[in-house]
């Protein structure tokens, strides 16, 4: 037990001693990985900016319903009653016509309009709050069979639209992640086969002496790993600094929009989740490489 | 119990070539045997087999009671430990020290760095090239590179010592200082095999002979 993890520290140093001896293609080789798995990584983070942006309340589906402009108090109250009979409808809340023409002289660059009306076109409405996966379509049917109801317009399907085309943008990443991952694999295969062909004197006499297998596999294999884990940290610098070369031009952008949007970061969970699925990967590859050429060599 | 036993060994070649016919001898613990025989008369193929390097086509061969030619090969790594192993064309590591090389069987079979560098050390010793432990083999002269060779063999302790032409590339005052050294290694226990086409180097030792020819021992 105690020669095995022995062999084990030995391994580890030994490929760390002949990564050294090689600046420059262990350089290179991280710089390879690290620009594949940089790019899987910035879309991750790309998409993290961009959902935090979208409100999360807005998640649940909420929807508007306008009066008649000739709908009376009296209306309002009964169609009040009404409104929250129907199915999926959480909460409603009462916006008078002057409350919302309010609202719409503190929106930016709405203000100057809204002081220039002489009378206020807008009717009275109801903010419905459905509860989340309820049927807003059905809901807004229900709602337009109702008397003196002008107009219903389900107001986050705009929402539902961001989340469709997050999701889908949240696939395509993992697409692009697992390719890039096969290369990845594929990469470090190919890294330890030049290293077996350097190295085959030393294997080949190593068996004669009475190695076991696992003892000449296991250098190659930290080996791998050790790559794939620098070309992790090379694409998480990648990624750091694009963010921090990007941030004042999204900043910008935010500032146009009258909101904030900062770039993500990659946080320590993704940090630890990119090391640790690239050291697995170049493990992968690297078991794969000595399997195949290992027998070869017999 | 022979340390090593050959019976009805045949061993042939892919291709057809037939190295080894009918082979049938017996070795015992402590004893020291030449191997003579023209140029591929078979005796590299004969000593290969007893290490597992190469698997009889026929036969049986047991070294120290074990079928080797049957075992797993999981299993030939610790046959090899017991094994002192000496090729023709020396299979030394150019890229680490003399050290490093008769280190190298004892980092496989898990022994600590201090307890392998002692006896590393000891074993380089006993073929004289304690003062050279740093260099780099291609430094050492031939002679020296062969006694590598045999430190490397015999670190391990094996009980067998096997030898395939160990004087092939040296001249004759070397090759007598080798033999002297397998006698040495043969009077402390150890069953010294030796395979050389050198007949006069044979005779010298009042030892077995055995000669092959066309792979098959002659009579």
């Amino acid at each position: 037990m105690t020669s095995w993890l022995r062999h084990h520290g030995q391994s580890l140093a030994d490929a760390l001693r002949r990564l050294a001896q090689e600046p420059l293609g262990s350089a290179l080789n991280a710089l390879v990985i690290g620009v594949a798995l940089a790019l899987p990584l910035g879309a991750f983070l790309a998409l993290e900016t961009v959902e935090r942006l979208v409100p999360r309340a807005a998640t649940e589906p909420e929807m508007s319903v306008f009066l008649d402009l000739d709908a009376t108090r009296a209306d309002a109250e009964r169609l009040e009653r009404e409104l929250a009979k129907l199915p999926g409808v959480r909460q409603t809340r009462f916006v008078p016509k002057d409350q919302a023409l309010a609202e719409m002289g503190r929106t930016e660059g709405l203000a100057d309009i809204v002081a220039t009306l002489k009378r206020n076109p807008l009717p009275d409405a109801f903010v419905l709050r459905l509860t989340p996966g309820a049927n807003a379509t059905e809901a807004a049917d229900g709602a337009r069979r109702l008397g003196k109801v002008a107009k219903v317009q389900i107001d986050s399907a705009w929402v539902a639209r961001l989340q469709a085309s997050l999701a889908f943008g949240r696939a395509a990443a993992l697409v692009l992640a697992a390719l890039l991952g096969v290369g990845l694999v594929a990469a470090t295969f190919n890294t330890i086969r030049l290293q077996l062909a350097t190295r085959r004197d030393e294997v080949e006499v190593s068996r004669l002496v009475g190695a076991t297998e696992a003892w000449i596999r296991r250098p190659f294999l930290y080996s791998g790993a050790i790559q794939a884990v620098l070309g992790a940290g090379v694409a998480i610098a990648i990624a750091v600094g694009a963010s921090l070369y990007l941030g004042p031009f999204l900043a910008r952008l935010g500032s146009l929009y009258g909101g904030e949007i900062t770039p993500m970061l990659p946080n320590p969970a993704t940090v630890a989740a990119v090391i640790g699925v690239a050291a697995l990967l170049g493990l992968a590859g690297a078991w794969l490489s000595v399997s195949v050429h290992l027998r070869r060599l017999h | 119990m022979p340390a090593i036993r050959f019976q009805e060994v045949g061993k042939r070649y892919p291709g057809g070539h037939e190295a080894l016919r009918r082979v049938t001898l017996d070795i015992e613990p402590g004893e020291m045997v030449f191997l003579t025989g023209h140029s591929g008369a078979g005796k590299s193929t004969l000593l290969k087999l007893i290490p597992a390097i190469e698997r009889p086509t026929h036969g049986v061969v047991l070294v120290n009671g074990q079928n080797v030619g049957r075992m797993r090969a999981a299993a030939v790594p610790y046959l090899r430990r017991n094994l002192g192993l000496v090729f023709q064309d020396q299979r030394l590591l150019h890229d680490r020290s003399a050290f490093a090389n008769v280190m190298l069987p004892l980092a496989a079979a898990g022994l600590t760095p201090r307890d392998a560098a002692k006896r590393v050390r000891a074993a380089l010793d006993k073929v004289g090239l304690l003062d050279r432990e740093r260099s780099d083999p291609v430094a050492l002269s031939g002679g020296e590179q062969q006694r590598l060779c045999i430190a490397r063999a015999i670190v391990n302790r094996p009980s067998i010592l096997l030898a395939d032409e160990p004087t092939a590339n040296i001249d004759a005052d070397l090759a007598g200082e080798i033999m002297a050294m397998f006698r040495d290694f043969n009077r402390v226990g150890v069953t010294v095999m030796i395979a050389t086409h050198d007949l006069g180097l044979a005779a010298r030792f009042a030892s077995r002979t055995l000669r092959l020819d066309h792979g098959s021992i002659a009579p």
